[in-house]
């Protein structure tokens, strides 16, 4: 099927709440080994987009294509097990289980027991829980000894903020996703824990070999980590490249700093270029 | 893609206390002070249970149970024993419902009456079919799980309010159609309409009859035994984890591959064919399905036993059976034993009052003792018609409050006046803090006692809905997440 292309791409693909547009005819894709960032003002329909992917949203028009398949309008869940993984901006967490069942649940689409054999403990059922136990410290392990030894055993909601995010990225993990799409991975971090999140999500694709869509409001994250940028404003992408091309572009300028802003910047510049 | 990677060295739990605890969240903190909590003797025991394997614990509750029958006589085996086993299955069915997938199943009583009537339709005179149980049963648990899925399909899709309000519905249309509608089938009304389904077979195991109370108990211990262990395999497997994932959170679970709908759909199915299950022992019980036995009441007490018991817990919704039943059973004006209501009710004030640091109960307990004595010396000297009653059935407790607690003869409007009184000094009580609350305490429970012995022993029909009531109240006022829950947390 794969033709060579891409691993994740979408073609025309648009989407309207009511008499908005909130994405508008988006081509976008991913290879297979690569950190791309979505990037864009607040309300330019990054979030939407990653609806659309998981299948939270149907599109209106266009393709998604997951490996050369179309997946677009599938249940969430059926995508899912397509290995699309994703992680919340607000984070959706199994509040009131244990960290470790937190991310043994996130593998229910590979496990197969079936009801009757997890109910009379048949081979293969004991076999896969130990292999999903197993997997799951692993991921956990991937964040050093943050979640980790007693943690397992602790209620999701017990966890600091910044732990609770690195447990939705662990759960997300726990899928083996072909791609991950991590939703502002920064967001209400200090500055300290945001440098540790951008390392890691580059260990995510040096070490784990991960794909990752990432929106990211941090520019010094999206510097970090992407070897590519895709901005997007009012739902049309304005502009696709490496960080220094996207974040030069005037439209990407314009678009975070309205005309105004842009041709201050601009002059700013050339007064700058003039001395 | 998934190269092994070495999980990093555990660190240890920590623990220090005699250095500042960075790094000590709220949860590490609050299992200290349980541990804090285990000093002296029952700490010692509270220990030893908690280091005993579940599966042990359970065996050893099933042990004591299956000795009932050597010192309980037929009807009280039956109302505490056999319906405390009916009641703890039931409830198992619809934790898996309410307490594992979350879905407010109002219509959860409808799947035990259809399992009770598929049998006696199955199993009786009525249309002259007669079948052994290890067929029937089968089939009526199948066929529950079917009405299940039946009901689910079109309800999967609300949430909360509204698959609530869908569910009464159907709860309520069920009734209404054992006793009203009884359609015409082969010549008889299907159902028997008010007058119910009578002379049904008992439950009958390749000839083998169930005939007394103890073939039922055993047989019911055994099916809990086995359905226990087969919800709590069920509860930590891939489909348990599952079902508790979109209880937390079904878009999130959307997300991670578990399939919603498919799984709401399994939840009211194992939920249906639990309750039908049960029918049919019901049904075979009693020889009989009559449309009374279905209504909403049944539905709060089962309710109650989950909620109580700690939703989403199993041995919490066990223990929530046992409790509400034998409370229930015991407050009911078919209890034959009143001397026995009357230890058990002052023994269950004496435990309310071990809440109280033990010195503080001591002068409590004390003090009320003197007040009692005090009061009636008093009444009696000045008008002794006011205390010339003497306790209802008195036992020996009876006789030893004979001079304790006062009980007029002849003044029919004391009995209600002292409830009210009892209802105002609770309420006051309520707004009391530290000592004066502790000098409160005497006369009100003094109070208690008076009006256990004037009114709640004469009319217990009445009087043990209220009492139950606020049993309850102070219970879920004292553990809102239930005896065995654990408190639902919400970030906001």
């Amino acid at each position: 099927m794969n033709d060579g292309s891409h691993l994740l791409e979408l073609r025309g693909v648009s989407k309207s709440f009511g008499g908005l547009r909130v994405v508008d005819d988006l081509y976008l894709h991913v290879d297979e080994g690569e950190i791309v960032s979505l990037i864009g003002p607040n309300g330019a329909g990054k979030t939407t987009v990653f609806n659309l992917i998981t299948g939270i949203y149907a599109p209106d028009a266009g393709e998604i294509l997951l490996d050369g398949r179309d997946v677009g309008g599938l249940p969430p869940h059926t995508i899912a097990k397509q290995g699309i993984a994703r992680t919340f901006q607000t984070l959706r967490l199994f509040l009131n289980m244990s960290v470790r069942e937190n991310v043994m649940a996130a593998t229910y689409g590979r496990t197969k027991a079936t009801v009757i054999e997890s109910v009379l403990r048949l081979p293969r059922a004991r076999r896969e829980e130990r292999e999903t136990r197993r997997l799951a410290e692993e991921k956990l392990g991937f964040f050093g000894q943050r979640l980790v030894g007693y943690r397992w055993d602790q209620p999701a909601y017990s966890l600091s903020y910044a732990n609770r995010r690195r447990l939705e990225i662990a759960r997300a993990m726990a899928t083996e996703p072909r791609i991950l799409l991590l939703d502002e991975p920064a967001a209400g971090m200090n500055p300290v824990e945001t440098h540790e999140i951008t390392e890691l999500i580059g260990q995510l694709r040096d070490d784990g070999g991960y794909t990752i869509l990432v929106i990211e409001h941090d520019m010094h994250v999206v510097e970090g980590i992407s070897n590519r940028v895709v901005a997007l404003d009012h739902g049309v992408k304005i502009a696709q490249g490496s960080f220094e091309e996207v974040a030069t572009d005037s439209r990407v300028v314009e678009a975070y700093l309205g005309i105004r802003g842009a041709e201050e910047a601009e002059e700013a510049e050339q007064a700058e270029e003039v001395e | 893609m998934s190269e092994s990677r070495e999980i990093p060295p555990i660190p240890e739990r920590p623990d220090a206390r005699d250095r500042p605890r960075i790094g000590v969240d709220e949860w590490v903190a609050q299992v200290e002070d349980r541990r804090a909590d285990e000093r002296g003797l029952g700490g010692a025991l509270r220990r030893g249970w908690r280091s005993t394997p579940s599966g042990l614990q359970f065996l050893a509750v099933v042990a004591i149970a299956a000795t009932l029958p050597l010192y309980l006589s037929g009807g009280d085996l039956f109302s505490y024993g056999i319906f405390t086993l009916l009641y703890a299955v039931l409830a198992l069915g619809l934790n898996i419902v309410v307490g594992f997938a979350g879905l407010l199943d109002l219509g959860y009583i409808a799947f035990y009456g259809f399992g009770a009537y598929f049998y006696s339709l199955l199993a009786s005179d009525h249309y002259g079919i007669h079948w052994q149980a290890e067929a029937a049963i089968p089939v009526v648990v199948l066929g529950g799980a079917l009405l299940g899925l039946v009901l689910g399909i079109p309800s999967r899709r609300l949430l909360g309010d509204y698959l609530a309000i869908v569910t009464l519905f159907f709860g309520q249309a069920f009734v209404v159609f054992v006793n009203s509608a009884n359609p015409d089938v082969a010549g008889k009304g299907l159902t028997g309409g008010p007058n119910g389904l009578p002379d049904v077979d008992p439950l009958n195991f390749f000839g083998y009859k169930l005939t007394t109370k103890n073939h039922y108990f055993y047989f019911l211990l055994g099916s809990f035994i086995v359905i226990v262990a087969a919800f709590h395999f069920l509860n930590h497997s891939r489909t348990g984890r599952a079902l508790r994932a979109l209880r937390e959170d079904p878009l999130a679970a959307e997300t991670i591959a578990v399939p919603v709908n498919r799984l709401k759909l399994m939840a009211f199915s194992f939920g249906a064919a639990t309750a039908a299950f049960c029918g049919c022992v019901f049904a075979a019980l009693q020889t009989g399905s009559f449309p009374g036995n279905f209504d909403v009441s049944l539905l709060i007490t089962i309710y109650a036993v989950v909620i109580l018991g700690g939703i989403g817990s199993i041995a919490g919704v066990v223990i929530g059976a046992i409790v509400i039943n034998v409370t229930f059973e015991f407050l009911s004006p078919a209890n034959d034993h009143p001397e026995l209501k009357r230890w058990l009710f002052y023994a269950t004030i004496l435990l309310l009052l071990t809440k109280l640091p033990w010195r503080r109960a001591a002068i409590v307990l004390a003090a009320t003792v003197a007040v009692g004595f005090a009061v009636h010396e008093i009444v009696e000297a000045v008008a002794p018609s006011w205390a010339a009653g003497s306790p209802i059935d008195a036992g020996s407790l009876g006789d030893a409050i004979r001079s304790w607690v006062i009980i007029p003869v002849g003044h029919g409007q004391f009995a209600q006046f002292a409830y009210v009184a009892l209802i105002a000094a609770i309420l006051i009580l309520t707004r009391l803090r530290g000592w004066w609350r502790t000098l409160a305490l005497p006369p009100t429970l003094y109070l208690v006692a008076i009006v256990w012995e004037n009114v709640l022993v004469e009319q217990p029909s009445v009087t043990r809905l209220i009492l139950f009531g606020v049993l309850l109240i102070v219970l879920m006022n004292a553990r809102p997440q239930g005896l065995l829950g654990t408190p639902r947390v919400e970030i906001v």
